[in-house]
This record gives C-alpha cells, sequence and structure tokens, in this order.
C-alpha cells in the first residue's frame, strides 16, 4: 500500500490553478486517482517481497477507479483484483494506453485464487460498478475482464445485473495491447495457461519458504534422537549423525520443493507423487555418492525411503501451485500416494532409530 | 510436445450438447482449450486437459455444462481433512496461509 501510494500521480487540481479541462469535469472524475504505467524500485521490491513470501498479505490495493493516462468516458474499463502483484502487473502493460481500472476487493489475491474461491465475483463486480458509479464515468457498457477471473464471474448474469457487457481478456496482461490492437480478440495462444520453467521458478520461493517451520522441527527432533545409542546417549553421536541428518533432510526437502517443480515436465509419470518420488530417487543417489559411504546399510535403506517419501510428498503439494490438476485428479493420487508416503516414512524412521543401535 | 497434462480419465466436465447453443464463451474463458466451436455447437476436445476450475459452467448462459469445480491443490485436501473443513485455496479466516495460490 505505502509502495502503491507512491506512485499515485498527484492529482493537477491541487492547490495551483494548474489545469483546464480537468476542472469541468464531474465529480467523480475528479477523485479518481491516476497511476503511472512504470513501476518505481520500491514495487519491485515489493514485489520481491511478495514472491518470497514475506508478509504474505501485506500487498493490497484500495479497490475502487484507477486513470491510465487520459481516459474519457469512450475509453477502455479493464477489471483486475486489488493485489499489489495482479495491478501493477497491469498497469504496466498499459504504456500509451488511456484506460480505466476497475480494482474489485479479492482481500488481497489474485485474480484466479480469488474467481476460485468466490472474491472476484459477479456480486463483487456489480457491487464494485455501482458503488464506483462506473456509470458516470462511462458512457459505454462494456468491461474488459481477465480470462482467469471467469471461473469466479458469470458474463451473462453481470450483463442482467449492471448492463454492462464482459468481454474476457487474454491471460496475460502482456498480451492486453495486441488483444486491444486486434478489436477485443484473444488468438487461442493468448487463452492458454502455459506453466513453463519461468511460471514454475516464480512459485518456487514461496514452496521452499512455506514449509520451513515444519522443516526446523523435524530436523531438530533428528538431532536430538541422533544422539541415541546403545550405552545410552552421546553428545559427539547427536553431533556426527546429527549434522549428517540434517543435511539429507534438506536434501529431501529441496527435492520435493525445488527439483520437483523445476524439474516437473522431465521427470517421469502424470501424478506429482511419482515426480517428486523421482527427484528424490535423484537426490537420493547423490547423497548415496557424496553423504552415505561408510554408512551402514540399514541407515542407508532408512534414507531412502525417508529422503523418497519426504520429497513426494512435498511434490504432491505443488499440485496446488500448478496451473492444470484437476480436483478429481488430486483426490485420486492422494488416494494411493499418501498411504505409501506414510507407511515409507514410517519405515524410514523405524530403520533410522534402529541404525542409532546397530 | 504437451507435457501439462495430469491424469487421465479422472474429471467431471459433462456437456449437454442438445442445450448448446454455440455461442462460444466456453472456449472464450477455458485456460486449456478444452473445447471447439463446431458449427452450432461447443465440443470437448480435450477432455484429459480440464482442470475443474469452472469457469466454462459458470459463463455458459444456458446450463449446458456441469463440472464439480474445486482446487486440486493436495495441501489444502489434507488441511481440510485435518480441520473438517471445505477444502479453499487462499488464506484461512484466521489469516494462515493455504500453500497454494502462488
Amino acid at each position: 500500500m505505502e509502495a502503491m501510494k507512491d506512485n499515485v500521480q498527484k492529482e493537477c487540481c491541487g492547490p495551483a490553478p494548474c489545469c483546464g479541462p480537468a476542472v469541468q469535469e464531474t465529480e467523480t472524475k475528479k477523485d479518481i486517482p491516476g497511476v503511472s504505467t512504470r513501476l518505481s524500485r520500491s514495487d519491485k521490491w515489493a514485489h520481491i517481497k511478495a514472491r518470497l513470501g514475506i508478509k504474505r498479505m501485506g500487498y493490497t490495493i484500495e479497490p475502487g477507479i484507477y486513470a491510465v493516462g487520459n481516459p474519457d468516458n469512450d475509453s477502455i474499463v479493464l477489471v483486475t483484483a486489488n493485489y499489489k502483484l495482479s495491478f501493477d502487473g497491469l498497469r504496466k502493460e498499459l504504456s500509451g494506453l488511456d484506460a480505466w481500472i476497475l480494482v474489485l476487493d479479492t482481500r488481497g489475491i489474485n485474480v484466479w485464487c480469488a474467481a476460485g474461491k468466490g472474491t472476484f465475483s459477479t456480486d463483487e463486480l456489480v457491487k464494485r460498478i455501482e458503488v464506483t458509479g462506473l456509470k458516470d464515468v462511462v458512457s459505454h457498457r462494456k468491461l474488459i475482464l481477465p480470462q482467469l477471473g471467469a471461473p469466479g464471474v458469470s458474463a451473462h448474469d453481470v450483463k442482467k445485473r449492471s448492463g454492462f457487457f464482459v468481454v474476457y481478456g487474454p491471460v496475460l496482461a502482456a498480451d492486453i495491447p495486441a488483444f486491444l490492437e486486434a478489436g477485443n480478440k484473444a488468438t487461442p495462444e493468448m487463452r492458454r495457461v502455459r506453466f513453463g520453467l519461468i511460471a514454475r521458478m516464480q512459485v518456487v520461493p514461496v514452496e521452499v519458504t512455506q514449509g520451513f517451520r515444519q522443516l526446523f522441527m523435524i530436523m531438530a527432533a533428528f538431532f536430538v534422537l541422533s544422539g541415541l545409542n546403545g550405552s545410552g546417549y552421546s553428545v559427539s553421536a547427536a553431533v556426527s549423525a546429527g549434522l549428517r541428518a540434517v543435511i539429507l533432510l534438506m536434501l529431501g526437502y529441496i527435492a520435493g520443493t525445488v527439483a520437483g517443480p523445476v524439474l516437473l515436465p522431465w521427470l517421469p509419470g502424470r501424478s506429482f507423487s511419482a515426480k517428486g518420488l523421482g527427484a528424490g530417487i535423484l537426490f537420493f543417489v547423490f547423497s548415496f555418492f557424496i553423504i552415505l559411504p561408510g554408512i551402514s546399510p540399514v541407515e542407508t535403506v532408512a534414507w531412502f525411503l525417508l529422503i523418497t517419501a519426504f520429497s513426494s510428498f512435498l511434490t504432491m503439494n505443488f499440485t496446488g501451485a500448478s496451473t492444470y490438476t484437476s480436483l478429481s485428479g488430486v483426490k485420486k493420487e492422494m488416494r494411493f500416494a499418501v498411504p505409501v508416503q506414510s507407511v515409507a516414512a514410517a519405515v524410514g524412521i523405524v530403520l533410522w532409530l534402529t541404525a542409532r543401535f546397530v | 510436445m504437451r507435457k501439462d497434462i495430469y491424469l487421465r480419465d479422472v474429471v467431471t466436465l459433462k456437456l449437454d450438447v442438445d442445450r448448446c447453443t454455440g455461442c462460444g464463451r466456453c472456449a472464450e474463458v477455458c485456460p486449456h482449450a478444452v473445447f471447439e466451436i463446431n458449427g452450432r455447437k461447443a465440443l470437448i476436445i480435450d477432455r484429459d486437459a480440464c482442470m475443474e476450475c469452472g469457469a466454462c459452467a459458470r459463463n455458459c448462459p444456458v446450463q449446458a455444462i456441469d463440472v464439480r469445480p474445486g482446487v486440486g491443490c493436495a495441501h489444502a485436501l489434507i488441511t481440510s481433512s485435518l480441520k473438517g473443513t471445505e477444502p479453499c485455496c487462499g488464506p484461512s479466516e484466521d489469516g494462515t496461509q493455504v500453500n497454494c495460490c502462488s
């Protein structure tokens, strides 16, 4: 929000008698804040923090109408969510255009997720049109919505209830200029959601930071238990075996939250748990040659089970960040994967504890 | 090369061709090109690509499409089964974040 304010251009009709036509504008239009199509350094910094999951919920924009360029009552109206990444992602693509942006209150959630959750919705859109007096701002009755808002909005209901005709724009804001140029037509490619390497890498930091607390608790437990042996408790064993356990758990974590998501299309299998298993095996093989030589066979088997189960579970959780998994599919894979992962983890822990005493 | 296809034969998507008027909204909103408009009717051309987002059903003016929409998110399903609540994407009411919606 702070960063947002920095970018709002100063209203021209301040104390200085600077502007001509704007003075004649209606009351509503005069109050509409203008926004730049260039992102400031603080905007970019806020985006990095949001991507890293720092204070994830603190990136909201005030719902309402904003002006880009010098829009008039014929200018297009683009609708978006009040999440900073959504809003900034839209306005930075609009340079050279005169447009209105209608920001819905999605409680700081991006368009697609808010549509799924029901906050980017027909109700909210109809309400926001009324609250902002959009009918007095523009003379036409057409709205351009992001295509990914469609799971939450019923275009024909919006028409019925507000009089506004909904056109779904492209999936990516970057395609908006081309979409407008083609007379509000999106190519089939613009309508497709892709989940390429860059998109996957963008969501990896959140995957990694999200489970840190649980990871540290598991690591601490393994570290403390590493000191157990036949003759009681050994601090030196806790340090040597404990350190090894911490490193191996970290590898399993990276396998599931980084390698699984990044290597997604190249890992075998269709289910994410299978892909996570593949990533886990890859990391186990690596640790087998680097960290595990000289370790008892029992503990080696234990680590195979622990790393692969951990990695499989974590990549399975990446279904939520992916852009093509269905609820029915996730349910189906979980029915098989969760019991297998649980048994593998349980057997792994038992074997690892056994290895303390042999 | 099509790699972003999830499991086969699982989705709940159904199209009632008799009701369909061929308006094309479903093809417009689908993020995975599941539909094609052929003459005056919509066709499901790539059912396994469906992610059950529900956009087509919600935007079909004649209710010709039926799909059980939901979030394909394992973390949300685990959380919901632990807490006994509906699986949901995004922050829960107490402000803690669910591991999806990035």
